[in-house]
């Protein structure tokens, strides 16, 4: 959902309730708002959820909508907030003060030095590979798979990931850090399992 | 294993993201490229760093949502005269 998408679009005919207008950023945006589902709830189901209620919630808001902010931008805050408030809906422990709580800087040490790099993409890619990777985003803390998503995913930029989630720039580079060195370890503990199979225990 | 970790390597390790990112001034790069040459783990990091963002990144693919799910989210906004427009 990169910037320039943007410019497509009239914000002067979207305020003024123009359908067609609506339904021409429906058909830009719902990919990126449902792949954010998808990857913070887990299921299709949950991710459709979030897909309607961002643009139900838009459709609402558009008279609001200043537009000093980006519309993906803006798009992004609301789809965000919508997985929020399902993910605390469905597990009643996340709740949004700890979203935006300031945490430690502190950085987890890596712990496994196996070099996998070399190992050819379409191992990497492909079903086992792809499934330790999907584990271990899955396994990522919501304050931290957040921005994962939209920074590493969707290729938002620090500054508007900052803006979409309403947390400092800082902040968000240092979950961005601790997000991909979690992952780092898993993929290294699970590929350094892999390279060394002598070396696991046969139970 | 951890012991490895000295102050240099902390401190490469708390400016990782920012320099895979390109975000570093130069004198910085220079002074983490330099401990790189000499630290063969904080060489592993850093490429299994990368490695594992390219993944990510190449794995959405781009697709479009699926059939089904773009005509139920027309409907529920009402704008289902419009699912024909598809681009």
């Amino acid at each position: 959902m990169s910037d320039s998408t943007t410019q497509e679009f009239s914000l002067e005919a979207l305020r003024s309730g123009d359908r067609a207008e609506f339904a021409r950023v429906m058909d830009a945006y719902s990919a990126p708002i449902y792949r954010l589902g998808l990857k913070m709830l887990g299921s299709q189901q949950d991710a459709e959820d979030v897909l309607q209620n961002t643009f139900l919630n838009a459709l609402t808001h558009l008279k609001d909508f200043e537009g000093r902010s980006s519309l993906s931008t803006w798009l992004y805050r609301i789809a965000s907030n919508e997985a929020l408030m399902l993910i605390r809906r469905k597990k009643n422990t996340v709740n949004l003060d700890d979203f935006h709580s300031e945490e430690t800087e502190d950085v987890p040490l890596p712990e496994v030095f196996v070099d996998w790099t070399a190992l050819p993409e379409d191992e990497l890619l492909s079903g086992e590979g792809k499934n330790a990777l999907d584990a271990a985003v899955n396994k990522l803390p919501e304050s931290l798979r957040m921005v994962f998503v939209l920074r590493d995913i969707e290729g938002v930029s620090i500054r508007d990931t900052a803006e979409i989630l309403n947390l400092t720039e800082t902040n968000v580079k240092t979950r961005l850090l601790r997000a991909r060195m979690f992952l780092r370890e898993r993929l290294s503990t699970y590929y350094g399992e892999r390279l060394a199979p002598k070396e696991r225990t046969n139970g | 294993m951890a012991d490895h970790y000295h102050e240099n390597c902390q401190a490469l390790l708390g400016s990782l993201s920012e320099y895979i990112d390109g975000e570093l001034p130069p004198n910085l790069c220079e002074e983490i490229e330099k401990h790189l040459e000499g630290c063969e783990n904080c060489r592993v990091v850093l490429n299994t760093t990368k490695r594992t963002i390219d993944l990510v990144r190449v794995e959405p693919a781009r697709e479009p949502i699926p059939d089904d799910v773009r005509e139920r989210l027309f409907l529920r906004l009402n704008l289902d005269d419009f699912l024909e427009q598809k681009k």
